[in-house]
C-alpha cells in the first residue's frame, strides 16, 4: 500500500496512489464539496450512462453545474459504469448539461477519474469517436467557466474532452497521460510490464504536468476526506473567483490560449 | 511551450500538382488486397491505387494523393520540427526514417489548395509517417492552416488517416487535440465550409476530434474507421467482435459518416461541394 502522504514519490508509486481503491467516490467528492446537490440524468438521446453523474448544486450561494466519472463502489456499480470508464451516452450528457449551464450563467466544474473512454463494441457502435469529438468541439466555445479536477485516473481523450476548459487542476494522487502506462509499454517496448518505467518517461505526474503549464496547480491530499475536500473547494472557489472577473471575450481568448501553446 | 523548431530544408514551396507521381509504382509485383483478398497485378491499382475488385483505397503518401487531387497547391509549414519533448529514446531516428519515406515534416502535409480556381485550405494525412500517428507538429500545422484559412475566409478538406495519437510525444500529443478542435470552432463560428475525408484507418485520438468535426464526413470504402483498436475491444469486452466493426460502411449504418465515395470520383465531389458551401461574400 502506498503511503499518500509520502512527498517523495516515484512516477509509479504517483501511479499506484491514482488509483488505490481508498479514492473518494464522485457522490462523496460531490457531496462534501457542494451544498444541495441535485442529479440529473440522460443525455436525451439514447440513455443514462452512470459513469458520468452530473446535475445542479451550490457553491456558497451560487448555483453550479457540477459533472463527476464515476467508478462505483460496489461490484454491480462497477459493472454498470464501466469501472468508470464513459460511454459516447455519458459524454453526451456531460455536454447536454454544460449547455445548459451556459444557458442559466452557471460555471461548470468538472472531477475526473477515469482510465479512459469505454472501449467496448457498443461504444464503438454508439460512436465513441464523434461524442468525444464533439466536446472538445463545443467546450471550447463555451461562454461559462469551465474547471476541472482530476482526482485519480485521467486517462487520454476521455479525461481530455472533460479537461479542455479554462483551468485544470490536479490531486496530488492523480495522473494525467495520453494512454496507460501498460499501454503505453505495451506498444513502444512490446512489453506491458515495464509499465513503472514508462510512469516515469511519460511525463505523468501533477509536478511534471504543472512545470510544462498542461495544469494550473496541485491540490494537497491527505487521509481525511473531509480535509481533502476542504481544499478542493477552496481553490474551486479561487479559481471561479478569478475567472468570474473575466469578460466573456476574454475567458473564451485565453481558452484557446491555455491550448495554444503546445 | 516550444514543442517544435524550423528545420530550415525545404522552404515554403509553391509546386505545381505532380501528374506522373501517382503512377510512380513497382512494376510486375502481384499482391493481395487487404481487405478483399483478391489477387491483383500493380499496375491494375492504376493511378489511385484502388482495387479493382472492391474499390478498397491502398494507402497511399500524401504527395502521391495531392497529386492527382488538385490543380495547384502551395504547400505551409514544411520546415517545422519537433522538439521531441519527452527525449524519448530513438524517436528522432525514426523521425527521420519517416522523412525520408514520406518526404514530408510530419504526418500531415498542409497547403492552400485549388480545385477548378476554388481557393482552400488542404491537409492530407499520410499513413506512412509512423502510422500517421498525430504528434506536436501535426497539430501545429493543422491548427495553423485553420487559422490561415478563417482569416482568410476559405473553406478547410481535410484527408485523415491515423493510427492515433504519437506515444513519443506523450501528453503534448494529447493536448493537440484540443487545440486543433478549439481552432475548427472558431473556423465553423465564420460560417466556413469544413469537409473531412476519412481514409484507411482513422482511429484513436484522431476520430476523437478532427475526423469527427467536419460539417460534412465522407469516407473512402472499406477504411478502418474507430476510436479503439479491435484487441483493446476484444479485451475489454472478453468477445470477439465481428470484422467488420469499423468497417466504414458499418460505421456509415451506423449513422456517424455522410457518405462513401470512391477514390476515383474524390476531386469531382469535392469541387462540387466546395462551389455550393461558396460564401457569398467572397
Ligand atoms: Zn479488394
Amino acid at each position: 500500500m502506498v503511503n499518500i502522504l509520502d512527498r517523495k514519490k516515484t512516477a509509479a508509486q504517483i501511479v499506484a496512489g491514482a488509483r488505490n481503491q481508498e479514492k473518494m467516490s464522485a457522490y462523496d467528492l460531490i457531496n462534501g464539496i457542494f451544498d444541495d446537490f441535485f442529479e440529473l440524468h440522460g443525455d436525451r438521446l439514447s440513455g443514462d450512462d452512470a459513469a458520468i453523474v452530473g446535475g445542479i448544486a451550490m457553491l456558497a450561494d451560487k448555483a453550479v453545474t457540477v459533472i463527476a466519472t464515476n467508478k462505483g463502489e460496489s461490484a454491480q456499480e462497477r459493472m454498470l459504469t464501466h469501472f468508470g470508464c464513459p460511454q459516447p451516452s455519458g459524454y453526451r450528457k456531460s455536454l447536454r448539461l454544460i449547455k445548459q449551464a451556459e444557458k442559466f450563467g452557471r460555471p461548470v466544474f468538472i472531477f475526473v477519474n477515469t482510465a479512459g473512454a469505454y472501449p467496448g463494441k457498443s461504444a464503438e457502435e454508439n460512436g465513441q469517436g464523434e461524442a468525444l469529438a464533439n466536446n472538445l468541439l463545443e467546450i471550447s466555445g463555451v461562454k461559462v467557466p469551465v474547471i476541472t479536477v482530476i482526482y485519480g485516473e485521467g486517462g487520454s481523450g476521455g479525461a481530455l474532452a472533460l479537461a479542455c476548459g479554462d483551468a485544470v487542476w490536479m490531486v496530488e494522487n492523480s495522473m494525467y497521460s495520453v494512454l496507460s502506462p501498460e499501454g503505453f509499454a505495451a506498444i513502444l517496448w512490446k512489453d506491458s510490464k515495464r509499465a513503472d518505467e514508462a510512469a516515469e518517461v511519460m511525463q505523468l505526474t501533477p509536478e511534471k504536468l504543472l512545470a510544462q503549464n498542461v495544469i494550473e496547480g496541485i491540490i494537497p491530499e491527505s487521509h481525511s476526506h473531509k480535509r481533502v475536500c476542504r481544499a478542493i473547494r477552496k481553490t474551486m472557489e479561487q479559481e471561479l473567483g478569478r475567472l468570474s472577473t473575466l469578460s466573456t471575450e476574454e475567458l473564451l481568448a485565453k481558452r484557446y490560449e491555455r491550448f495554444r501553446k503546445f | 511551450m516550444q514543442l517544435f523548431n524550423e528545420l530550415k530544408t525545404l522552404g515554403q514551396q509553391h509546386i505545381k500538382a505532380d501528374k506522373k507521381a501517382g503512377e510512380r509504382v513497382p512494376s510486375g509485383l502481384w499482391i493481395a488486397c487487404p481487405k478483399c483478398h483478391q489477387s491483383l497485378y500493380h499496375k491494375d491499382l492504376g493511378i489511385y491505387q484502388v482495387c479493382p475488385n472492391c474499390e478498397y483505397g491502398f494507402r497511399i503518401t500524401a504527395r502521391e494523393r495531392i497529386s492527382w487531387l488538385v490543380d495547384d497547391f502551395s504547400e505551409l509549414d514544411a520546415d517545422m520540427c519537433t522538439t521531441d519533448p519527452l527525449h524519448f529514446p530513438d524517436y528522432k531516428k525514426k523521425l527521420e526514417k519517416a522523412r525520408v519515406n514520406t518526404k514530408l515534416n510530419d504526418s500531415i502535409l498542409t497547403a492552400i489548395a485549388t480545385i477548378q480556381d476554388k481557393k482552400f485550405g488542404l491537409g492530407i494525412m499520410d499513413p506512412n509517417f509512423i502510422m500517421g500517428s498525430m504528434g506536436s507538429v501535426t497539430g501545429e500545422k493543422i491548427t495553423r492552416l485553420f487559422e490561415k484559412a478563417t482569416s482568410e475566409k476559405l473553406p478547410v478538406v481535410l484527408f485523415t488517416a491515423s493510427g492515433g495519437a504519437r506515444m513519443q510525444e506523450g501528453i503534448f500529443s494529447l493536448m493537440q487535440m484540443a487545440k486543433i478542435s478549439a481552432a475548427i470552432k472558431r473556423h465553423s463560428d465564420e460560417g466556413l465550409f469544413y469537409l473531412t475525408i476519412l481514409t484507411d484507418p482513422t482511429t484513436g485520438g484522431v476520430t476523437a476530434s478532427f475526423a469527427m468535426q467536419g460539417d460534412l464526413i465522407l469516407s473512402e470504402p472499406r477504411v478502418l474507421i474507430g476510436f479503439a483498436g479491435k484487441r483493446v475491444i476484444e479485451q475489454t469486452i472478453h468477445q470477439k467482435v465481428p470484422n467488420n466493426l469499423q468497417d466504414a460502411e458499418t460505421v456509415l449504418e451506423h449513422g456517424f459518416i455522410d457518405a462513401i465515395v470512391q477514390r476515383r470520383e474524390l476531386k469531382k465531389k469535392i469541387a462540387w461541394l466546395l462551389n455550393i458551401h461558396e460564401k457569398g461574400d467572397s
